[in-house]
């Protein structure tokens, strides 16, 4: 897989149709089978990186044919146009109402039940799941998703405050969104880790750009195909493959970005983006997916929604 | 909004009060205030000389007389102090039971309002501000700190349920010299409460508190190496920040200095809290009950001679009364008392330092070179000491200097506005995000600006208002973690999620 990575553009062009060429003998129930283009999602669309670059993954399951299928290489503009969509997206997303955000990620649960199959299969030929992993994987996957569309109107009550200051003022302190969090989505599991990562966020009236797993990114572009038909508006979400050592550092440098989310394992690439983070003193969560228990319902807590909120105190006198 | 609001300039002359505010001198007495001469380090509970064998001045800034010297840590002391912190946090503060800590916190709470004169005296000679601000701001609101904090020792479980709340070891907190007891209050209550041991610095130019703070932690039996206070300059607060053995960092300071410190602290998995810096615009709407605003924007900008992370360093004034409001903000300028610390009616005391002076001068020359207007409240200065006048600038524009950086002084860049979209977009034109004000009479207008700034505190036809149950800290680049309240505890703990 790495090693794919580090193709050169060019050596990777040659990657044309051989399953086509290599037809067998046409029968009567036999069609040809029409192949994805897989692609980045960004700004509610489905694109391919601005460098024209690609790496290529293939199954391990032998679920299929077993040929190579190309990924768009993300580039450091692909990373700095996201973070311009999602910071567009933002007053919109924060701005809609708890009870509207919540019944948009609901929907996500609902799109996402209706194409567990195709999740699992993803996760099935991509890692090498079992069926029966495959599909406990996108089943904890949905109900995540569904446990944090119903924090959505609720954990403000258990984060704010009402606060008793000694004096004639009223003043209560409420959670806010950050702004853009830079999410580095776990390797492995490459759904159910990408779910525990961005809903947090998201729930909280944050946007995200996401660099998908590098093992895995196809089942992350088919999870974007859930969000783009379940009224998350364009922009809310937006996810790159390729290689985080490539783009995250431009996405920790960059000024729209508040927060950055590292679930990562490669403590030198987590010392390098905190380092480039100071330079707008972004909020950097860490987390190591391999310590974590990613069944556990603590990945569901009001703790993992506080990592990506501001409190703000607000203040006013009392009197006539 | 109606222009017929605004009187035309000429048509109100600006007050004279004659010699109506001459006030004969009040000074507070300073006989009851012993400082001893030398300072040493405060290490695993006792007074400690430091390995670095050297020692600095502190000074008055209102007199440049030399209060006392302390003692310089060097990193074998830092070394010292965090080990002293450890074995206090594994064999005494971690294993007591929180209500036990709890009293020990109260204890201290209770000496401070004991010893409240003294510490208000001391404050105003080492740091240079008026005794009125710290008799009854820093002291008091320093004790209600470890009041309030000494009740949530046994109530954490409470605060944040099924989360397994618990205590990160050994804080090591970097303060600054605006507020030094007050900050050093922020710091140590929290990390106490939480089960945490300290080693603190305060800030090199106002030690004086923080060490009869140690004495008080002798009085009250705090075990030893609890907390540890070790004094020095940015060295030794970047030696304590590095050292390997501390797992909680907390700062409070400039911004390019928290910069620093979360950059070192990259891949160490510390935790790490910033307070820092700020730029905060106080908003006046033409509805505004204008005369508690001019109040409110005095106290914005002047409090603690403008030394204040949240003052309202920019005021956006709606253009229709901006004329109305320059002329009584000139006219209540003029009643500002500045001078000696210690009298009680002095409104404006010295700046903190001579390097602090430079650097006000420097930006209010940058002001006027960009063609910003000066006004300068006429009060003569002292003739020792480190002075500024009160001090606004009209005609500022948005790429000023003086609307950009953080000054930390008495000098108030004043911009206008026509609608509070404009407003909004103005006061968060910034890289700091630590606080803001709003001054209207409508309150639907008052909340939708409330939630749409982006800072941390944002304080509605009031400013400068402080409170232990009252969390606080910054957006952007003014950092992050919030002190007081509820919230000021989650940066001492770790919590399940």
């Amino acid at each position: 897989m790495n090693s794919e990575l580090d193709a050169t553009p060019a050596a990777s062009l040659a990657v044309a149709t051989q399953a086509e060429l290599q037809t067998p003998a046409p029968t009567e129930r036999r069609r040809l089978r029409v192949q994805k283009t897989y692609k980045m999602f960004a700004g509610g669309q489905f694109i391919r990186s601005e460098s024209g670059r690609y790496f290529q993954v293939t199954d391990v399951s032998g679920a299929t044919t077993g040929e190579a299928e190309n990924i768009p290489l993300a580039s450091r503009k692909d990373g700095r146009d996201a973070v311009k969509i999602a910071h567009g997206a933002w007053a919109g997303w924060s701005g809609k109402t708890a009870y509207n955000r919540g019944q948009i990620l609901y929907r996500l649960g609902e799109v996402m039940e209706a194409r567990a199959a195709e999740l699992a299969h993803d996760l099935h030929r991509s890692l090498g799941l079992s069926g029966d992993l495959a599909r406990a994987e996108v089943e904890a996957s949905i109900d995540r998703v569904l446990s944090f569309a119903g924090w959505s109107d609720k954990f403000q009550a258990l984060l704010c405050s009402s606060n008793p200051v000694a004096g004639p003022h009223f003043n209560f302190s409420v959670p806010e969104p950050m702004g853009v969090v830079a999410t580095l989505a776990p390797r492995r599991p490459s759904l159910l880790g990408l779910v525990s990562a961005i809903l947090p966020a998201l729930v909280a009236g944050n946007t995200c750009v996401v660099l998908a797993s590098e093992e895995d990114p196809r089942t992350a572009l088919s999870f974007c195909e859930c969000v783009a038909t379940s009224d998350v508006p364009a922009g809310v979400l937006n996810v790159l493959t390729g290689k985080a050592s490539e783009v995250a550092p431009h996405l920790a440098r960059h000024q729209e970005v508040a927060a950055l989310d590292l679930w990562t394992e490669d403590d030198a690439l987590a010392r390098q983006l905190e380092e480039l983070a100071v330079g707008t003193v972004k909020r950097v969560r860490r987390r190591t997916p391999s310590t974590i228990d990613f069944s556990s319902s603590s990945l569901e807590s009001l703790a993992t929604i506080e990592r990506f909120v501001e409190m703000k105190t607000v203040w006013h006198p009392v009197g006539v | 909004m109606s222009m017929t609001h605004d009187p035309p300039k000429a048509a109100v002359p600006a007050l004279d009060f004659g010699a109506a505010w001459t006030y004969a001198p009040a000074p507070e007495a300073t006989d009851h205030v012993k400082i001893k001469p030398r300072h040493e380090l405060f290490i695993d509970g006792s007074w400690q000389a430091p390995r670095s064998g050297r020692y600095f001045d502190s000074i008055s800034p209102s007199s440049e007389a030399k209060l006392t010297e302390v003692a310089e840590a060097s990193e074998a002391d830092v070394d010292a102090a965090v080990s002293a912190a450890r074995r206090a946090y594994e064999q005494v503060w971690s294993r007591m039971k929180p209500l036990e800590r709890g009293k020990y916190i109260y204890r201290i709470a209770r000496r401070i309002q004991e010893k409240a004169r003294e510490l208000a005296v001391a404050e105003s000679l080492d740091g240079g501000k008026p005794i009125k601000e710290s008799r009854d701001v820093d002291i008091p609101l320093a004790a209600a700190h470890f009041f309030y904090y000494a009740g949530w020792a046994d109530k954490l479980d409470h605060a944040f349920p099924g989360s397994n709340p618990r205590p990160l070891g050994v804080a090591g907190q970097v303060i600054p010299w605006n507020f030094p007891l007050l900050m050093a209050a922020w710091k140590i209550a929290p990390a106490l409460a939480c089960g945490n041991t300290v080693v603190l610095k305060p800030a090199e130019t106002t030690p004086l508190t923080a060490l009869m703070l140690a004495e008080i932690f002798r009085e009250v039996d705090l075990p030893p190496g609890v907390v540890n206070i070790i004094t020095g300059a940015g060295a030794t607060g970047a030696a304590l920040v590095r050292h390997p053995g501390v797992d909680k960092v907390a700062f409070t300071g400039s911004t390019a200095v928290g910069k620093q410190i979360q950059k070192s602290l990259a891949g160490s998995r510390k935790k790490l809290t910033l307070e820092l810096g700020g730029k905060a615009a106080n908003i006046v709407f033409a509805d505004a009950p204008i005369d508690q605003a001019i109040e409110g924007i005095i106290g914005g900008i002047f409090f603690n001679q403008g030394h204040v992370c949240c003052a309202g360093s920019r005021l956006l004034v709606e253009e229709s009364v901006h004329d109305l409001v320059v002329r009584k903000l000139k006219d209540r300028m003029a009643t500002l008392r500045l001078g000696d610390p210690l009298d009680k009616n002095t409104d404006v005391g010295a700046i903190n330092s001579r390097m602090q002076l430079e650097k006000i001068r420097e930006l209010v020359a940058a002001g006027e070179q960009e063609g910003a207007e000066r006004f300068s409240a006429p009060c003569p200065l002292p003739p020792r000491g480190f002075w500024f006048p009160p001090t606004i600038f009209t005609n500022v524009s948005l790429s000023h200097r003086i609307a950009r950086e953080e000054i930390f002084g008495p000098v108030l860049s004043i911009l206008t506005f026509r609608t509070p979209e404009e407003a909004l977009e103005k006061a968060n034109n910034t890289f700091y995000g630590l606080s803001a004000g709003i001054w209207t009479d409508k309150g639907a207008k008052l909340f939708w600006m409330a939630n749409r700034l982006r800072a941390g505190v944002v304080w509605g036809n009031t400013y400068n208002k402080f409170d232990p149950t009252s969390p606080f800290g910054g957006y952007k680049e003014s950092g992050f973690g919030r002190e007081g309240g509820k919230a000021g505890l989650l940066p001492y703990l770790e919590v399940n999620g």
